[in-house]
């Protein structure tokens, strides 16, 4: 393990790769802090630009953008209370206050800080859990991979908030339908394919992701017209104020910084759940922990508000890593993304991973540690003038995304025909959008769709055609069993919110 | 010479960059090439005309090598296009492989090598038997009398769909023990990959790959090869048998090779032959073999088509067996 943690660093710090970190970080930071573009579209749009590149460079850019994607999310989230990414909502009911106290150089060094000790504790749990999980994965079988996969679509889903379930379920079901397309995995059978040639290899993943996410935030930004760029000059022109943390700030942060740390990390192990639920969670935490007047700060400039869920979306981050490297099961739309890029660099992500690609497997995790200390050392300094790119007008902006995906994606298949299919897309996905159904359960679920059906019909086979591994399998089961739970918890509280209002009425 | 070497590289390199055919006296014949290749980047198709191209140019027998993917309907929409352009095609080599005898038996593109000029096969892979380093299984006899005894005790991985090359390999070599095609227990993975984390999870008994990824696992260290299926050992792997030395009348070659539009005159199809024969002599194809690990494989014009015919003819009636035509 040593030596390939050693080539691993060696790796990591060719000239090249340590440049890609930097590169990465740099244009994730703009992308996420740009509204409407997540690291989902961060990411989409890079993978055309590393087509070619050995798969640990291609990683560790990757790993890059998604840090800087996230950090760029935060500023945006900070300065101008418009989170580019889903995960940083919760920054700004913190970040957004103190900047408007005058204080947004501490609230960014804040989140910066949290951000990098976040990043690390997560890194360093990488660095112990994925191995141990890689010799544990190696005795899963087709059953347990395939519950894993409905425990992962459920989590999508169970986690997506209140109110949200069915369209996240919904959605989840919309990718399974599309992952339908093309030609039967087991048999190789054309099916769904409406006879066009064009459509027997099935929807290509790259296109989706295109569509669903870069084409049509693009596309949103157009529709909403948000005066986004008023906001950030006055943010950017106004005085950023000092970047220093007093020791009080500092020991204040500490523990709120550990424990947000470990919830983050475990939240992003878990399959479908993410960097999202990680801020949320480790917000709702701290806001319980905190007692007198500061539970009274959360809300209007907190510390501890602003730290807990900028520490838990960075190791979330790096958490969910770890079934994709040991299992090759992405836990969220973001790392179903990546996971579409690394089988693009001819990558396998699995158990077989850490033994048969033991460079690339440490390089990523070590690179984003790399990343980490990067986004302190350069972003932090940088920001004022980074945030200036946020005036960037949406008229130059968005021609530049379309362009960039639609000839992304045109450049790796060279087929007229995922044009078209690209901008169909894009205008449902748009449609869609304007209801509030959210994009990442559908590319999870065309993601995992696939790999679903061939474990599941695997495991039938396997077992001479019967379903009875369903419950004989100790894994299976208890994977299952867990997913029973997931899906139960949000009855329960819906259930007993709904007594309680049934109570309330009953009293008034 | 090196001189001569080096011009006629640069003369090559000038002619790929602005696609005209720059034509040095050794490279008359050919010209420049354009490679028509099914799949999108990075797929094997890719690989092999991407590292033919840099061979040819590099050694010298083509004046410069151009490519371009077309991906879509598992190759069939690149053959349909050189069909439906043959006549401004004549410059175009398109690269392919066994699956396109399947995937036309299968109907999956109404054509078939015959609707195409078959240039040349250039490399192989042949079939391999794997098992975990501590399985019970020491040698191929003991698969086989295991799978005698009882055919659903030996569950066949492979990074292939049902019917598809690493099923048809385990099937042609169970029928060469007596066995019935029909009871392979086949159990079909995404690819080779998963396959293999399918053998060493232990819940197959075997894997059934191409050679070369077999020789990559080896040396992990975690696998054993039982057997494979080419007519002789070769020197990658001097301490594996072939299954024709253990009893079993079976060879099988995953070929690659290159076809030209229909209707190319026979001087300039042997032309294209004759530059990929020449191929194997140059330092910059040994190279590109080394390099990706391939075996050479060289079967040119017509019995390139006797090769497909029979190839056609067996895996058809395999495939009729099995049930999957």
């Amino acid at each position: 393990m040593l030596d390939g943690i050693l080539t691993g660093l060696s790796t990591a710090l060719t000239p090249t790769n340590l440049a890609m970190v930097f590169i990465g970080c740099f244009a994730g930071t703009f992308i996420g802090m740009l509204p409407g573009l997540g690291p989902i579209s961060a990411i989409a749009l890079m993978i055309p630009i590393t087509y070619g590149f050995d798969p640990a460079t291609g990683m560790i850019l990757m790993a890059g953008v998604y840090y800087g994607a996230i950090f760029g999310g935060s500023t945006s989230s900070i300065l101008i209370n418009a989170p580019g990414v889903a995960g940083t909502v919760a920054t700004s009911f913190d970040g957004y206050p103190m900047a408007r106290k005058g204080l947004a150089g501490k609230a960014l060094a804040i989140a910066a800080y949290a951000s990098f000790s976040g990043g690390t504790i997560a890194a360093i749990f990488l660095l112990i859990a994925a191995p141990a999980l890689a010799s544990v994965a190696l005795s899963f079988q087709s059953p347990d991979y395939f519950a894993l996969m409905v425990l992962g679509l459920t989590a999508v889903s169970a986690f997506a908030g209140r109110g949200n379930f069915l369209k996240a379920m919904m959605m989840t079901v919309v990718g399974l339908m599309l992952a339908m397309i093309g030609s039967d995995p087991v048999v190789g059978m054309p099916r769904l394919n409406f006879g066009r040639v064009d459509l027997l290899d099935g929807i290509s993943f790259l296109l989706l992701a295109m569509a669903t996410f870069a084409l049509s935030e693009a596309l949103m930004t157009v529709l909403k017209r948000e005066k986004i760029s008023d906001a950030a000059r006055a943010a950017t022109q106004g005085r950023m104020g000092s970047l220093k943390l007093s020791g009080a700030e500092v020991k204040e942060m500490a523990p709120v910084v550990a424990r947000s740390s470990v919830l983050g990390f475990f939240i992003g192990v878990l399959p479908g759940a993410g960097a999202t639920i990680a801020s949320f969670l480790a917000y709702g935490m701290e806001r319980n922990f905190a007692r007198g007047a500061k539970k009274e700060e959360f809300g209007k400039g907190s510390i501890r508000g602003l730290a807990a869920p900028e520490t838990a979306n960075n190791a979330a981050a790096s958490g969910s890593f770890v079934p994709l490297l040991t299992l090759g099961i992405p836990g969220s739309g973001t790392t179903a993304v990546m996971l579409g890029a690394l089988i693009s660099y001819g990558v396998d992500p699995g158990p077989t991973l850490f033994t048969e690609r033991p460079e690339v497997f440490w390089s990523v995790i070590l690179s984003m540690y790399f990343g980490n200390v990067i986004l302190l050392i350069l972003n932090l300094p940088l920001i004022p003038y980074i945030a200036r790119l946020l005036t960037l007008p949406s008229n130059l902006l968005v021609p530049l995304v379309l362009f960039f995906s639609l000839i992304g994606v045109y450049l790796v298949s060279f087929n007229n025909f995922d044009i078209y299919m690209m901008v169909i897309v894009a205008v449902v996905a748009v449609m869609l959008r304007l209801f509030d159904y959210p994009m990442a359960p559908m590319i999870l679920g065309f993601i995992l769709g696939d790999l679903m059906e061939r474990n599941l019909r695997r495991s039938i086979t396997l077992n001479d055609g019967s379903i009875s591994f369903l419950w004989e399998r100790p894994i299976t089961l208890t994977i299952l069993v867990i997913t029973a739970v997931i899906v139960a918890l949000p009855l329960v509280g819906f259930f007993r919110q709904r007594r309680r209002l049934a109570q309330a009425g009953e009293g008034g | 010479m090196s001189h001569y070497r080096k011009h006629t590289l640069l003369a090559g390199l000038t002619a790929a960059a602005i696609g005209l055919a720059a034509l040095p006296a050794a490279a008359a014949d050919v010209g420049s090439v354009h490679f028509l290749i099914p799949g999108g980047a990075g797929g094997g198709w890719d690989g092999t005309a991407r590292g033919t191209g840099e061979a040819l140019v590099n050694g010298g027998l083509v004046g410069g090598a151009s490519y371009e993917n077309m991906s879509g309907g598992g190759g069939g929409v690149a053959i349909a296009h050189l069909i439906e352009t043959a006549e401004s095609q004549e410059g175009t080599l398109m690269v392919n492989s066994t699956p396109i005898v399947i995937r036309s038996l299968q109907g999956v593109f109404p054509q078939s090598f015959r609707d195409l000029t078959p240039i040349a096969a250039t490399i192989a892979d042949y079939g391999a038997f794997v098992v975990a380093k501590d399985s019970q299984f020491g040698t191929w006899d003991d698969v086989v009398a295991a799978y005698r005894a009882d055919p659903n005790t030996i569950k066949v991985a492979g990074g292939s769909v049902r019917g598809g090359m690493d099923h048809l390999v385990p099937a042609l070599a169970f029928q060469a023990a007596g066995g019935d095609p029909l009871k392979v227990a086949y159990i079909s993975y995404d690819a080779g990959g998963d396959a293999m984390a399918g053998l060493l999870s232990g819940e197959t008994q075997v894997l059934s790959t191409g050679l070369g990824e077999a020789l990559g696992q080896l040396r992990a260290g975690q696998v054993r090869i039982l057997a494979m299926t080419g007519d002789e050992r070769i020197p990658e792997a001097p301490d594996v048998p072939t299954l024709k030395e253990l009893g079993y009348d079976v060879s099988f070659a995953n070929w690659r090779g290159f076809f030209g539009a229909p209707g190319l005159s026979d001087e300039k199809a042997d032309a294209y032959a004759e530059a990929l024969g020449e191929m194997y002599r140059t330092e910059a194809w040994e190279k590109v073999r080394a390099r990706n690990g391939w075996t050479n494989l060289f079967k040119p014009r017509a019995e390139f088509v006797r090769f497909l015919e029979q190839q056609e003819t067996e895996i058809g009636d395999m495939m009729r067996t099995l049930g999957v035509l």
